[in-house]
C-alpha cells in the first residue's frame, strides 16, 4: 500500500497502546504510594525555555482580554511546575506532552510525553535513587534490570573519551572529536558542544542495557537549571539516567537563587541574539516565584514515550504514538 | 545542483562529500536533552563503494550531486575504454575500467546495462543480472554424464570463468546470475 492511502491508521500497534495505558496507570500507583501529588499546568503559556538548544513552538492567541498574545506550547512543564512549589504545594508530579521544534528521529518526535516530578526537602542524590526506581518499577515487561549503577561525569569521560571535562582544553576536545568514529567539522563548535560530543560517541555506548546508568555532577557550565555544587564549583547538581544508550531523565538539584536564575536566563537570551535564534521574553512569573522563595528540591523530567520504547523493546519512537507527525 | 539542509537529508539522496559522489545510506538525529543536535550521516562513495560516517551540525548543508541511473547499450571496447549509447537519444559515453568494475567480462554488444552517470560521465556500470554466453573453453567432460555431482571451470566468449556442471561442453550456450558469477542452467538453443 502506499504511504498516501495508510496515513489515517495509527504507526502504533494496539499492544502499544494497551501497555502506555498500563504504565500510567502504574506510574500513577507508584506516585501516589509515595504521596507525591498529581498537578496540571498549561500546555500553552506565555513564558517559555530560553534554553539556547531547545526551539519552542508557538502561536498567536486571540481571546477576550487577551489581544494577539505570543504564547508557546511548553518544551516542558518546569516553569509552571516552579511556580506551584513556591505557592506550597509540596511535592507533586506531573505527566502531559512538551514540545520541541526541530526534533524528529529515532526516539524523537516534536511532540512527546513528560513525566516531571519534584521531591520538596529533597538532595539532588536522592531523587536520583528513586528515579533508578521508578524505571526499575516500571521496565518490567520484557526485562528484569539489574541493580543501578552511578558514575560521575568527569569519571566516564576519563575512563572511556581519555579526556578530563573540567581540566582538558579546547584543543585536546576538538582533537578527540576530530579522531572519533564519526567525524564532524569542529571549527564553529563550542566547549560543551566538544564535550556533548565526545560523551554521545565514547561514553554512553558503553552503558550497559541491562540496568540504569546515572550520570551525575556534570560540567558547571551545563548546569540548565540545576544549582552548583557547594564543594565543587566546577560541577553542577545535574543529573541524567540511561538504560543502554537511551537517554531517559535529566535531572537537577534545582537552582532556588533568583539572582543567579536570572543571570543564567540572560546569558541564554544574549546567546539567542548572538546566534539569530528567537528571543522569547523573560519568564517574569517564573522569577517573581523564585524571588517569592523556590524550597530546597530537586527535579526530575522523564521521557515517558522511551521508557515505553523499552519496555517494549521497539526500534523507534513511531511503534509507541498513535500518530507521529508526519501523519499527526 | 541543490543543496540539502538536516531537514531534507534522507535516504538514498546522492551528495557531494570531499569532491566525491556518495549515496546516504541511514541518517540519525541526535539531540542530547541539554545541548546541541547532530544528524549522523552514512553514506556509501559511489567512486570507490567505501561507507563513511559523518556527523553535520543542524546549520550545516550538503551539495546534492548530479548523479542519475540509466538503462544504456554497450557498443564495443577498444581495449581501454568501453563505449556505452542511450537508445532514445543516442548520446554516447565512454566508462573506464574502474567504472566497469568486473562487469567487462559479462558483456556483450548490445546488452542493455543499468549506468551510473555523475555530471554526464559514467562511474558505474552494472551488467544484466542474467546473460546467456557460449563457452569458448572447458575440458570435455564424460558424455552422458548428465547428473550432478562435481564440476570445472569454464571460459565464457566475454572472458569470465564460471564452474559449470562436467556435462557442459565447449560451445554451448550457458545462463549466469552476473551478481554472483554462478552457472543458472543451459541457455536456449
Amino acid at each position: 500500500m502506499t504511504g498516501d492511502a495508510a496515513e489515517w491508521r495509527p504507526t502504533a500497534g494496539l499492544a502499544a497502546l494497551e501497555r502506555r495505558a498500563a504504565m500510567l496507570a502504574e506510574l500513577r500507583a507508584f506516585f501516589a504510594e509515595r504521596g507525591v501529588l498529581e498537578v496540571e499546568t498549561p500546555l500553552l503559556s506565555a513564558e517559555t525555555t530560553l534554553d539556547p538548544h531547545l526551539e519552542p513552538l508557538g502561536s498567536q492567541v486571540d481571546a477576550p482580554g487577551i489581544e494577539r498574545r505570543r504564547m508557546y506550547l511548553q518544551t516542558s512543564p518546569e516553569l509552571a511546575m516552579k511556580r506551584l512549589l513556591a505557592a506550597g504545594s509540596g511535592s507533586i508530579y506531573q505527566v502531559c506532552k512538551a514540545f520541541r521544534g526541530g526534533e524528529r528521529g529515532r526516539w524523537h518526535n516534536p511532540e512527546f510525553t513528560i513525566l516531571e516530578w519534584y521531591r520538596v526537602g529533597w538532595d539532588v542524590h536522592r531523587l536520583m535513587r528513586e528515579v533508578a526506581a521508578l524505571i526499575e518499577t516500571l521496565l518490567t515487561g520484557s526485562r528484569q534490570l539489574e541493580r543501578a549503577t552511578y558514575a560521575s561525569y568527569a569519571d566516564l569521560m576519563r575512563r572511556h573519551a581519555g579526556v578530563d571535562p573540567h581540566e582538558a582544553s579546547n584543543r585536546t576536545l576538538r582533537r578527540a572529536v576530530a579522531d572519533g568514529p564519526s567525524p564532524v567539522d569542529t571549527g564553529d563548535l563550542d566547549r560543551d558542544d566538544l564535550l556533548s560530543r565526545l560523551f554521545g560517541e565514547r561514553v554512553e555506548p558503553r552503558f550497559a542495557s541491562d540496568r540504569v546508568t546515572v550520570v551525575f555532577d556534570y560540567p558547571a557550565s551545563q548546569a540548565a537549571m540545576a544549582r552548583l555544587n557547594a564543594s565543587d564549583p566546577l560541577t553542577a547538581e545535574r543529573f541524567e539516567a540511561y538504560v543502554g544508550q537511551v537517554e531517559l531523565a535529566n535531572g537537577y538539584g534545582e537552582l532556588c537563587d533568583p539572582a543567579e536564575q536570572r543571570q543564567r536566563l540572560e546569558s541564554d537570551l544574549a546567546f539567542r541574539r548572538r546566534t539569530g535564534r528567537p528571543l522569547p521574553s523573560m519568564p517574569s512569573r517564573f522569577l517573581a516565584a523564585l524571588e517569592s522563595g523556590l524550597p530546597t528540591c530537586a527535579g526530575v523530567a522523564l521521557g515517558f514515550d522511551r521508557l515505553l520504547g523499552l519496555d517494549l523493546q521497539v526500534r523507534s519512537i513511531e511503534e509507541l504514538i498513535s500518530f507521529p507527525v508526519e501523519r499527526a | 545542483m541543490a543543496n540539502y539542509n538536516m531537514n531534507q537529508v534522507r535516504t538514498g539522496l546522492k551528495v557531494l562529500e570531499s569532491g566525491e559522489p556518495n549515496v546516504i545510506i541511514s541518517c540519525d538525529f541526535i539531540k542530547p536533552g541539554k545541548g546541541q543536535a547532530f544528524t549522523r550521516v552514512k553514506m556509501r562513495n559511489l567512486l570507490n563503494g567505501r561507507v563513511n560516517e559523518k556527523t553535520y551540525k543542524p546549520g550545516d548543508l550538503l551539495e546534492g550531486a548530479d548523479v542519475i541511473e540509466t538503462s544504456m547499450q554497450y557498443l564495443y571496447t577498444d581495449g581501454e575504454h568501453w563505449f556505452f549509447m542511450n537508445p532514445d537519444t543516442y548520446d554516447q559515453v565512454e566508462a573506464d575500467a574502474a567504472a566497469l568494475g568486473g562487469a567487462e567480462q559479462w558483456i556483450k554488444e548490445e546488452d542493455i546495462c543499468n549506468v551510473t552517470l555523475w555530471n554526464g560521465h559514467p562511474i558505474l556500470v552494472a551488467a544484466p543480472n542474467f546473460v546467456t554466453r557460449e563457452v569458448v573453453e572447458t575440458d570435455p567432460g564424460l558424455k552422458g554424464d548428465t547428473s550432478s555431482g562435481g564440476n570445472k571451470p569454464a571460459k565464457l566468449e566475454t572472458g569470465a570463468v564460471v564452474k559449470v556442471p562436467l556435462f557442459i561442453q565447449t560451445g554451448e550456450s550457458i545462463r549466469v546470475d552476473t551478481r554472483t558469477g554462478e552457472y543458472v542452467s543451459r541457455g536456449k538453443t
